[in-house]
């Protein structure tokens, strides 16, 4: 806006507040009704949904899936979408950094002084690609599973040997199943495909202190599992490592 | 107070005009009392000259045209000071302790307190309905073009207010201390620590340390309850302050009527 509409908005602002009503009593009772629908939205919530607890916080066993509140979801999905892990950074840190420097300087580089939305089509038409996007991410997020069971066949050579090893694998299946690898990780059809790898052929790329090396020391965000009993986190080792 | 009109007596019988510098003589205690509000309000701001802030801030005028959407940041206001009510009330029984005294004290609250679950589905719902709020209020401001000059310093505001809105529901998410808190803490604090520059340091002071420990807890805690309330209601008062200074916005269809006997400025 140069000066000449900047002065402009001004004279016409002042004519359209001084032909407008005081904020008090008019738009404090508007306000009041609104606070009214608030309070009685929340109080409706807490008493239909109330506040759960779920099982106590247990950094040695990881039966639980991590997942955010659902207003988190749009970036948790975000996460899942961008598959190549060199992108995953880009995901966590870039894409929600970017989006908060563009909100930040919005009036700065939008100077145009109009203000009808009918008028500045390119400011819609961002307005409703990005609602769209949170709201399809939000959606998606909020669907995607989080299974704690891996439906997936033995194979015949584990059963052939069967034994301590046939136990070794099935326990281990049990540990990654409930140790929320799936929320990240595809393991045949089980699982998200993103934003870790895909599991299903792991043991084809790793061999089996690689894939301990990872449980321990893993690339973030995947959290670290060197806090699972030795029994668990070994039958989780053996259990990746047939994935071939 | 309007004066009844006197009654038609002959003008022996009426009561003699006071003399001049006698005044209207004491106040009976019956008048005295039904002035006392009157009085303690001038004692007040014969010492602080509020009266003139509050004028500016309840008398001042709205455009034309102000409607409904109008009342989303007050909403968002609302839900912010149910949270710290509530808040305030969780408080009195939670302890950060991440022995397992956090989780037993959410339990203690949910399950013994009277009306704890209901005050904690409060602040767990009203986390929810505050960020909803502050999207709509960002989304009508975004649309009524209100971010335009001479707003644009209260659109940084009022993006570092949903930034720390933010913020307060993913400190908020630990203090439970259940799986699901710790779990999706420990994810979110790995993506911080990946981040160029501050990022390391940032997960690091988070956690307080290289390592999820007893002290992260309670630093979540800090900031939930401390640090970045203050910061939203010291943000939320300069956001109010730059409101009235400025005024609301008109909808952005407006028609201007410049007939001068339209624009009387005395309320």
């Amino acid at each position: 806006m140069n000066r000449v509409e900047k002065e402009q908005y001004l004279r016409d602002y002042s004519v359209l507040k001084a032909q407008g009503k005081p904020f008090f009593p008019y738009a404090v009772a508007k306000d009041g009704a609104m606070a009214c629908v608030v309070l009685a939205v929340i109080i409706t919530l807490s008493l239909v949904l109330g506040a759960g607890q779920g099982p106590k916080a247990n950094p040695t066993t990881t039966s639980y899936v991590p997942r955010p509140d659902w207003y988190f979801f749009f970036l948790f999905e975000l996460l899942r979408v961008v598959k190549p892990s060199s992108l995953t950074q880009l995901a966590t840190i870039g894409v929600p950094t970017i989006g908060m420097i563009l909100l930040f300087l919005l009036p700065f580089y939008d100077r145009g002084p109009e203000r009808r939305p009918e008028r500045r089509p390119i400011a819609m038409l961002t307005f409703v690609v990005v609602v769209a996007a949170m709201a399809l991410l939000t959606y998606k997020g909020a669907h995607a599973g989080d299974p704690t069971t891996i439906g997936m066949a033995t194979p015949p050579r584990i059963v052939r040997t069967g034994g301590a090893t046939l136990a070794e694998y099935e326990a281990g299946k049990a540990v990654v199943a409930q140790s929320g690898c799936l929320a990240c990780h595809k393991i045949g059809e089980n699982g998200n495909d993103g934003p870790g790898p895909n599991l299903t052929h792991v043991a084809a790329r790793l061999p089996v202190l690689a894939v301990a090396r990872t449980l321990v020391n893993p690339t973030a965000p995947m959290p670290s599992f060197k806090n699972l009993p030795p029994n668990k986190f070994k039958a989780a080792v053996a259990f990746l490592s047939q994935l071939k | 107070m309007a004066r009844r009109p006197a009654p038609p007596l002959p003008s022996a019988l009426k009561a003699p005009p006071p003399r001049p510098g006698e005044g209207n003589g004491p106040l009976s205690p019956v008048e005295q009392a039904k002035e006392a509000g009157i009085t303690v309000v001038d004692w007040v701001d014969e010492r602080t000259s509020l009266s003139g802030a509050a004028r500016w801030l309840m008398f001042r005028k709205v455009p034309k045209g102000t409607n409904w959407y109008y009342t989303l940041g007050s909403a968002t206001l609302f839900a912010f000071l149910s949270q710290a009510v509530t808040g305030v009330f969780l408080a009195m029984f939670y302890r950060p302790d991440a022995a397992g005294g956090a989780y037993e004290s959410i339990r203690h609250i949910t399950d013994d307190v009277f009306l704890g679950q209901f005050v904690r589905g409060m602040h767990l719902w009203g986390a929810s309905v505050m960020v909803v709020l502050v999207f709509l209020h960002m989304g009508r401001t975004f649309l009524f073009g209100a971010y335009k000059y001479p707003r644009e310093l209260n659109w940084v505001i009022g993006v570092v207010l949903l930034i720390l809105t933010m913020v307060m529901a993913l400190t908020g998410y630990l203090l439970p201390f259940d799986q699901r808190a710790y779990w999706a803490t420990i994810v979110a604090n790995n993506i911080t620590a990946t981040g160029p520059l501050v990022g390391p340091y940032l997960g690091d002071f988070l956690r307080s340390g290289p390592e999820f420990t007893a002290t992260t807890l309670s630093r979540f805690y800090a900031i939930h309850m401390l640090l970045v309330p203050g910061a939203i209601a010291a943000l939320i008062g300069a956001h109010l302050y730059l409101v009235t200074k400025l005024g609301t916005t008109a909808p952005p269809w407006s028609k201007v009527d410049r007939r001068p006997e339209l624009s009387e400025t005395e309320v």
